[in-house]
């Protein structure tokens, strides 16, 4: 059986958010998140942390051991502060883990009632809840599949088909005359569709983006003015700003809206080298922060010095430009010398970024593509032995389209040999 | 007038209604095998051959439940060739040639010897009712067969005609007259009914072909045998012939096509995709210039060969013209014309995963009847069928093949949920966990629970039991023992020196090391049996990806235990489209599992589904 998790609150910025794990794993997981056993019954107050030892929230952990739980199987709850941005650290960090998978829709409450968990009052009320799951399930899937997802589907899966009928070919009708090396073709089919895969996995964190928000960091050495910056870009006194080097140590965010896009400004700790245990910590953050962004606006005389890679579209600047000549590089936070220049830069970047959202706009579809894009990895690498191994790579392509089929539906044995038949003259 | 009385009668002597009447009677059950003729028992009406890509696995385990099938093959093997050689052990499948003779003889002489089994000669031409039920089998002659279970296992006799040409007459395969009175009884059953066609090639006379300018295709030098008993050949081994046709056959055909039964439109029934005529070939692939044959001896001291890649239903003087225009065949003689044949089939969603009738209690359909070709799936059809007739009469609890487990499932499965298109044939590829389901593992998968049922006999038994703690003890040694790289590297296997520990096992799975590179690593490995080393290679060799499989196989068991009643009521499901719940109710599947592969089901359907069985039943208390 399967650890599932999902998040079991509304999407958004909320007081609390839950996250519900269930599955025989669920309490190891809870221990690796929390680094402690939970009690078998009861709740713990604890810090996360993932997998690289780096904090994600503090949450309040609530243990279920089976059967008295909502599935009857082992359940445990994450109660995060309710912040898009930990939500989504939490998600991508359960995802990443080997023993779970995001929950299907419907999935908790249909393990509550394989285990019996459900009254009868609750069966008989769950035939309208489920009617109305599915009834919004077709209206989004119509919307979705209607148009460039579903002819993006049909390619891949005319695709998956090919590929997967080639080699079963060459394992069915062995003794007959079919060609007995499709690696080449098979391998072009399968590079095409990874290619695809990976715009559209892509694709999926711009559309997040698009609804949840761009992340813009500011970054540079100490005292060049980022706070001011910020300020100046917000139009209010978001972070503390002082003459002193070294003041902001935490991350301060803005939130403001760009010519329609949802963009927050990120101000981060001054990059340099220091012993002071705390601000290192601080730079260690925004470093990691920075990373993480969408857009870095490097506010520096010398960016190589930041430790820190300069990325496509990262934006830099001069400081100070009201302590130097004219300069048509450089921007001041205090006299606004610039800023309207940089926010018209940033929305630029950004709008065009967000043309390149795919038509894949949901996290599962994302994980599903995510799973088949390594399931087809593999699948080359297998395919690269040879013939001999078919049996292996058809394994492992069979299992990529398993996970393909929430996005391409079913591809079923009878797609194959039709494909077999119509290509291959069999029957020696 | 002298009537009998039995626990289960089979009606046909075929590969189906051979393992049927061997189940039931191994079983423990009073058996009797209807059959017109001793001599009709066990002949090969199509290609004389056996096993071959999924079909060779469908033999295993046959063998496995200690089926007839396999050892009768083995001794009748005049060329053994395991396909996909050269590829993994889960898509390797045992063929075999067969002289078509000796298994016939051999197949006669163990259902002779066969305990609790009687061979009936005679012609069944209707069934005994009681009631609702059939209870026994009236045959022409006024004998009545009484039994609790009765099987069916007459292949095209229903409505059965055959074309040469523009010539069509009623009847089975060539030579048997169809029998219209109990396809009547069955007519009156309203079982859903549907229509197939399948062909043969010519028969040739080898003396007339020129074999010295032919191309040949011998046997494997070590051959690969069906059954887990048999450990050698006993009929002389031959080499089959190969040629093609070329332009001028071509040219021949196409110019006759208005003759051929098919395409002068007196075929309506569909025919098998994967065993195309010759006329089939040459129309849809048109732009390919020559085809392969292979000439098969149908028995080493036979001089009848199978033209195997020519089948067709061309008027017999064009098939001489056809056949002579072939190279090596400019002088062939034709035994017997090739012809086509059409016949009705019993839609397969009309029966349970028994093979038993849904509506007609006692009744139980297997072979081609119920849309499927090929010996090896009637047989495996058959032994279902016999298993489950025995059982019910012994009133214990019916035996279930499923997907996970064996080919055999798969085969049932696809049958009584999906029906069929066109006369089905086991592929691999229909497998969806075809690395655990090997053709070198049947008996691991399939012998215990024969043995569980009762199946087995003392010799099978034994020599698994010894098979399987010699198996059991070289897993245990190779999993229990952990070595550190450096060792492993020592023993001149090259590896990464990551620092992690690994089982006999773990390194048996690296391509490109054998056991005898384990023994290096721990000579105390030595003493393994040779077999034993190549069967614990073969479960290495797929143990990560069996161990990935694990859990789709644990969700399909889990589903399965889900069993939906025969007369569950779909229509009180509220939410359910009706179109799903007409298909629900037409295809009526067994468990959840079987619903999940109803076409069109979606997960919230089978969640509705579930919740109505899960309140059927726990019934609230008043």
């Amino acid at each position: 059986m399967d650890t599932i998790f999902a998040l079991a609150s509304a999407r958004g910025k909320a007081g609390v958010a839950v996250i519900r794990i269930s599955g025989p794993d669920a309490f190891d997981v809870a221990r690796g998140l929390t680094g402690r056993a939970l009690p078998a019954r009861g709740m713990t107050f604890s810090p996360l942390h993932n997998g690289q030892g780096e904090p994600l929230d503090h949450a309040l952990v609530l243990g279920f051991s089976a059967p008295a739980s909502f599935t009857g199987e082992d359940v445990v709850e994450l109660h995060l502060h309710g912040s898009p941005a930990i939500i989504s650290a939490v998600i991508a960090e359960l995802g990443q883990h080997p023993a779970l998978r995001l929950a299907d829709p419907g999935e908790f409450t249909r393990r509550a009632m394989e285990n019996g968990k459900m009254d009868l009052a609750q069966v008989e009320g769950l035939a309208d809840l489920i009617e109305a799951e599915t009834e919004a399930q077709r209206k989004q899937a119509q919307s979705v599949f209607s148009g460039a997802l579903g002819e993006l589907a049909e390619r891949l899966r005319r695709d998956l088909i090919r590929a997967a009928s080639l080699i079963e070919a060459v394992i069915d009708f062995a003794d007959e005359e079919v060609p007995t090396d499709v690696t080449p073709e098979v391998s072009a089919l399968l590079t095409g569709v990874e290619s695809e895969l990976r715009r559209q996995t892509d694709g999926v964190k711009i559309a997040e983006r698009i609804r949840i928000g761009f992340e813009v960091a500011i970054v540079g050495p100490p005292n060049v003015g980022k706070s001011t910056l910020l300020n100046a870009l917000a139009g209010r006194d978001a972070a503390i700003t002082s003459e002193f080097a070294g003041t902001t140590r935490d991350i301060i965010e803005v939130r403001m809206d760009l010519a329609g896009l949802p963009v927050t400004l990120l101000d981060t700790a001054g990059l340099r080298n220091t012993d002071d245990v705390v601000e290192g910590i601080g730079i260690s953050r925004a470093r990691t922060r920075a990373l993480a962004a969408d857009l870095r606006v490097f506010l520096t005389e010398d960016p190589d010095a930041l430790d820190l890679d300069l990325q496509s579209d990262d934006i830099v600047l001069l400081p100070k430009a009201d302590q130097r000549d004219a300069c048509p590089n450089a921007i001041s936070g205090k006299t606004g010398q610039g800023v309207d220049e940089l926010i018209e830069r940033i929305t630029r970047v950004l709008d065009s970024r967000s043309n390149g959202a795919g038509v894949a706009t949901h996290e599962r579809h994302r994980q599903a593509m995510l799973r088949a894009l390594s399931g087809l990895e593999q699948a080359q690498s297998v395919l690269e032995l040879g013939s001999d191994h078919y049996d292996i790579a058809a394994e492992e392509l069979r299992s990529a389209i398993r996970a393909l089929e929430a996005l391409v539906g079913r591809v079923d044995v009878e797609n194959l040999l039709d494909e077999i038949f119509a290509s291959f003259c069999l029957g020696k | 007038m002298k009537h009998s009385s039995y626990d289960v009668v089979v009606i046909g002597g075929g590969h189906a209604g051979c393992e049927a009447a061997h189940a039931a009677a191994r079983m423990g059950v009073k058996t009797a095998l209807v059959t017109l003729t001793r001599a009709g028992i066990g002949v090969m009406s199509c290609n004389p051959a056996i096993g071959g890509l999924g079909k060779g696995h469908l033999v295993r385990e046959i063998d496995a439940m200690d089926g007839v099938m396999g050892r009768v093959a083995d001794k009748a093997g005049i060329q053994f060739r395991l396909l996909n050689r050269r590829k993994g052990p889960a898509v390797q499948g045992p063929r075999a040639q067969a002289d078509r003779a000796i298994y016939q003889r051999q197949m006669l002489e163990e259902t002779q010897k066969q305990a609790n089994l009687d061979i009936v000669e005679g012609e069944a031409i209707d069934f005994l009712m009681s009631e609702d039920r059939v209870s026994g089998v009236l045959l022409e002659d006024g004998r009545r067969l009484t039994a609790s279970g009765v099987i069916l296992t007459t292949g095209t006799f229903l409505r059965g005609v055959i074309h040469i040409g523009d010539v069509s007459r009623p009847g089975g395969r060539m030579g048997d007259k169809p029998s219209v009175k109990l396809a009547e009884r069955i007519d009156s059953f309203n079982l859903p009914l549907g229509r197939l066609k399948t062909g043969t090639p010519p028969r040739l006379d080898g003396q007339t072909i020129r074999w010295d300018i032919l191309d040949s295709q011998p046997g494997d030098e070590d051959p690969v045998l069906f059954s887990f008993l048999s450990d050698q050949v006993s009929a002389p081994q031959v080499v089959c012939g190969v040629t093609h046709t070329n332009a001028r056959t071509h040219q021949i055909i196409r110019e006759n096509l208005d003759r051929s039964a098919m395409y002068g439109g007196h075929i309506e029934g569909v025919g098998p995709r994967y065993c195309p005529s010759i006329e089939d070939k040459i129309v849809r692939f048109a732009d390919k210039e020559s085809h392969q044959i292979f000439l098969e001896p149908e028995g080493a001291d036979d001089h009848t060969v199978y033209p195997n890649g020519i089948s067709t239903s061309l008027p017999e003087d064009v098939q001489l013209d056809y056949v002579r225009s072939i190279r090596g065949l400019e002088q062939a003689v034709i035994l017997q014309p090739g012809y086509a044949i059409e016949y009705d089939y019993v839609d397969p969603r009309a029966l349970n995963l028994q093979l038993q009738v849904k509506t007609v209690a006692g009744l139980y359909f297997a072979g081609q009847i119920n849309g499927t070709t090929g010996y090896e799936e009637a047989a495996a059809q058959g032994l279902v069928a016999g298993l489950n007739a025995a059982l019910a009469v012994l009133g214990r609890e019916p035996v279930t093949f499923s997907r996970s487990n064996s080919y055999i499932g798969v085969m049932i499965d696809d049958l009584t949920t999906r029906g069929v298109t066109e006369p089905y044939r086991m592929f691999t590829s229909r497998a969806e966990f075809r690395l655990s389901l090997r053709a070198d593992n049947a008996d691991q998968r399939l012998t215990p629970l024969g043995m569980q049922l009762g199946c087995v006999g003392a010799l099978r038994k034994a020599a698994f039991e010894d098979k399987f703690s010699k198996l059991s003890s070289a897993m245990q040694r190779l999993t229990s023992q952990t070595y550190t790289p450096k060792e492993i590297e020592k023993a001149g296997i090259r590896i990464n020196q990551d620092g992690t520990r690994r089982t006999g096992l773990d390194v048996l799975a690296f391509p490109d090391v054998t056991f005898e590179d384990l023994i290096l690593l721990d000579s105390s490995l030595s003493d393994v049996d040779p077999e034993i080393r190549r069967q614990v290679a073969r479960d290495a060799l797929y143990a990560n990806y069996i161990e990935r499989q694990r859990k789709d196989v644990e969700s399909v068991k889990r589903d399965e235990k889900h069993v939906i009643p025969m007369d569950f009521d779909y229509d009180i499901i509220e939410g359910l489209s009706n179109e799903l719940k007409s298909k629900l109710q037409r295809a009526r599947p067994e468990n959840l599992a079987q619903a999940g592969r109803v076409d069109g089901m979606t997960p919230a359907a089978l969640a509705l589904l579930l919740s109505h069985l899960r309140r059927q039943k726990r019934p609230r208390l008043a």
